[in-house]
């Protein structure tokens, strides 16, 4: 959606129709979609916050093993953890190259970032095989059915973005998306970094805390 | 209209050029006029539904172990009243006056985004639809509109009753915040020139903190919903008890929601109410930084009270004590605002208009349920009321007395403002008090059947209680309300074909939508309004009369229609009712669909 970031404009005084110029007025000068996105982002704090208050709430209820603290693993999670971290990284360096650098800059850190994104999946995709292996499923105890909707939503969350960054890597390289359209990379960089944020309140909250 | 549309250039005005169906531009619009006017009446619609619900439920309550329902209809048919009346009548009507009148007070030409304005309301429409189509499979929800856990769990409701009203509550849920985030960044960013945060008129001021609440409160809802939903379809244990799940968990989360719920319904009443009584008095509101700063703090302590509906479960004296402080706290700023709108009375050249009477009636009725509603903020008097009719019969009183008030006084009031013409007064004082008597008929005496000790959620009750009487005065002042409602129906049909010309400004009142033409011009504004005062026609009329409705700007650029939000609304309803066929791969289907329409969403060219 945020390809339309530039292009809805009610407020446009233009009368070319193109969508190569001015900034459409607003009364705080901030551009519609970064103060929409940052409501949402807000409203997406309350999703997560109520998700990681049902797991601490259930952290030493489950009635039956395998419990958190046989299988969650602090070295493993920390190496995804930085790739995540890492992932930011290249998103800010993405969105630096498209607004001041080439193209081709920005379409590799666009990709470095889908990519490491991946790598953080796999490491997910990784970690529940191993959980399923040791016996625990959604169904099995109240650490399973908390860990695996909570870490799940998150993993929904980087697999949307990941779609996300990639459409947006194809539409640079295509000259679609310029230094003029940033916005809509920007946009994707505010959800990138929020889902970023969410991963480490989990990886403090649900496995370095005892 | 058309007079106006001469003067533009025929590129801002598609529809001016080659004539559509209605029906196509109805389902194509993103006009927030065209759109609060569908959300309006799909809510008044499922109000009559609702209503229609309350009526069946009444009947079998005139008399004590009556059998017109049986027991298992008779759970469904609450269910579907308390979800129906809060989730498809209280919020969209809401909606429908945010959509039709927070951009035109503010001087703004539409809402930020007008496709996702379209959507949300297509969501709405199909999601309840949905949810009501559960009565034609035998499967309506019958868990209670508050759906506690563990009641709602396979093992006790096997049917689909709970997930039609799960996933069908999911889906007008996604739909009320993507609402909200429009809203909030229209107020925040679409402000005319000097339309300052503190000279906006106190409904746009309700408008944005009822948003901040749906923001916020509804994804608390969205996660209650996905674990219950798990819980019936995956076997997840979130309140299971054997597993160690807790069904406080439900409650908790569940209240979480469900009281700043009570305030996205009631703050927009009082937004109303802050319209009305200054224009009818000529006066400018009493008090209006207090007002605004007392309903912001209603809205913050609003997430401090929600354990105050579970003071039965045994809480311990620490969390009683602190939940029966913080909700008495809140009655404070409420007060605040009854006050302010006695204050702004006072003095005034009142004109009891309907929509007068209506608002003086809702401070009123109001104040019995606030009163009420103190009463039993104390945890040891809350004891002896939880599950009677004494809280049926205060909750009533806020919402129909709150809320429902509100909405028929601002029906007489911006009627003129959406159709052009004026509704009739004789008919109007009719049905306000037909409505009053028959309100009033209904819930007083459910105060006395409360603390007389009949529970509510209960199919009927024994004749021993000796409340067949006082049972009987309720169920006929039902009869009045209904007259009243349709007597409102025939009002606005008479009053389309009949009503005199209403002029963009009958009442004189002060704000900007009414600088505009009856009805408004699809740009709302010829020229974006510069305002200095909060009281704009009233102190600047000549200069914000010349903005809206004189010579238009040489160019102004409305959005294109699409069919996209409509494509794609219907999607997410797809997509949970997949879910119910239990195949796991089916719900996939809706999803890509969801992605198509994003997609093509976000390339359609909007100029």
């Amino acid at each position: 959606m945020a390809q339309a970031a530039a292009v809805t404009t009610t407020h446009d005084h233009g009368h070319d129709g193109g969508h190569d110029h001015a900034v459409p007025y607003t009364s705080t000068g901030i551009s519609m979609w970064k103060v929409g996105f940052w409501v949402f982002l807000g409203s997406e704090t309350l999703f997560f916050g109520t998700l990681i208050s049902a797991y601490m709430v259930y952290k030493h209820e489950s009635v039956v093993g395998p419990y958190s603290s046989e299988l969650l693993d602090i070295p493993i999670t920390s190496i995804s953890t930085f790739v995540l971290l890492m992932s930011s990284l290249a998103m800010v360096l993405a969105l630096d190259a498209l607004q001041h650098q080439t193209r081709k800059k920005a379409v590799i850190y666009t990709l470095l970032t889908a990519g490491l994104g991946c790598v953080f999946l796999g490491f997910q995709a990784f970690e529940f095989t191993h959980f399923f292996h040791e016996g625990l499923t959604l169904q099995k105890n109240l650490f399973g059915s908390t860990f695996f909707v909570l870490t799940g939503f998150h993993g929904a969350h980087v697999s949307i973005g990941v779609m996300w960054l990639l459409i947006l890597a194809v539409d640079i390289m295509r000259g679609r998306t310029g230094p003029k359209e940033s916005l809509r990379l920007e946009i994707a960089g505010l959800y990138w970094h929020f889902v970023d944020i969410v991963w480490i309140a989990i990886f403090t909250l649900i496995y370095l805390i005892k | 209209m058309a007079t106006i549309a001469a003067h533009v250039p025929s590129t801002s005005h598609p529809g001016a050029k080659k004539k559509k169906s209605l029906v196509w531009d109805l389902m194509t619009t993103v006009d927030h006029k065209k759109i609060g006017i569908m959300y309006g009446v799909t809510a008044l619609f499922f109000m009559l539904v609702g209503g229609l619900e309350a009526t069946l439920i009444r009947i079998q309550l005139s008399k004590p172990e009556n059998t017109f329902l049986s027991a298992e209809t008779y759970n469904s048919l609450f269910t579907m009243h308390g979800t129906t009346m809060v989730f498809m009548v209280g919020m969209p009507i809401a909606v429908a006056l945010f959509n039709y009148i927070v951009p035109l007070q503010i001087g703004a030409r539409d809402v930020a985004f007008p496709r996702l304005n379209a959507l949300s309301y297509w969501i709405f429409l199909i999601g309840a639809l949905f949810m009501n189509s559960s009565w034609f499979f035998g499967a309506a929800p019958n868990g209670g509109w508050f759906g506690y856990a563990n009641l709602t769990e396979k093992l006790y409701t096997p049917g689909l009753n709970t997930d039609f009203w799960a996933l069908g509550l999911q889906a007008l849920g996604a739909a009320s915040i993507m609402g909200a985030v429009n809203f909030i960044t229209t107020i925040i960013n679409m402000r005319c020139p000097g339309m300052k945060l503190m000279r906006m008129p106190l409904f746009t001021w309700m408008a944005f903190i009822t948003s901040f609440l749906i923001a916020t409160a509804l994804p608390v809802f969205a996660v209650a919903l996905f674990m219950i939903t798990f819980d019936r379809w995956w076997g997840t244990n979130f309140f299971q008890t054997m597993a160690g799940g807790d069904p406080m968990v439900w409650q908790h989360i569940f209240w979480m929601f469900g009281h700043p719920e009570v305030y996205i319904l009631i703050l927009p009443a009082f937004g109303i109410v802050s319209e009305i009584i200054p224009t009818f008095s000529r006066k400018p509101l009493f008090g209006y930084a207090v007002m605004v700063y007392s309903a912001s703090l209603i809205g913050l302590i609003g997430w401090g009270v929600w354990a105050h509906h579970m003071f039965a479960t045994g809480m311990g004296p620490i969390a009683d004590a602190f939940f029966t402080i913080s909700t008495m706290i809140i009655a404070i700023p409420t007060g605040v605002k009854i006050f302010n709108w006695m204050a702004t009375m006072f003095g005034g050249s009142i004109r009891f208009t309907t929509a007068m009477l209506f608002a003086v009636g809702m401070v009123i009725e109001f104040t019995i349920g606030g009163v009420s509603g103190v009463m039993h903020a104390t945890s040891p008097h809350d004891l002896q009321q939880t599950d009677t009719y004494f809280v049926v019969a205060h909750f009533h009183y806020v919402l129909i007395g709150g809320l429902i008030f509100s909405i028929f006084g601002s029906l007489y009031y911006w009627f003129p403002k959406f159709t052009g013409k004026m509704m009739n007064e004789t008919i109007g004082k009719a049905q306000f008090w037909i409505f009053v008597i028959g309100f009033n008929l209904t819930f007083m005496p459910q105060h006395w059947i409360g603390l007389l000790g009949m529970p509510r959620r209960t199919f009927t009750y024994s004749a021993e209680l000796n409340l067949g009487g006082l049972n009987m005065m309720s169920t006929v002042g039902v009869l009045f309300q209904a007259v009243s409602v349709l007597l409102l129906i025939a009002n606005i049909i008479y009053s389309l074909k009949r009503g005199a010309a209403a002029g963009p400004n009958p009442w004189g009142a002060a704000t900007l939508e009414w600088a505009t033409e009856s009805p408004p011009v699809e740009h709302n504004f010829n020229r974006l309004p510069h305002v200095h005062t909060r009281e704009p026609l009233w102190l600047e009329a000549a200069e914000i009369e010349d903005a809206a409705r004189g010579t238009p700007d040489p160019y102004i650029h409305m959005p294109p229609s699409s069919y996209w939000p409509l494509l794609t609304a219907f999607g997410v309803v797809l997509t949970v009712a997949l879910f119910m066929t239990g195949i796991w791969w089916a719900p996939l289907v809706g999803m890509t669909w969801i992605t198509i329409g994003a997609i093509n969403w976000a390339y359609e060219p909007t100029h």
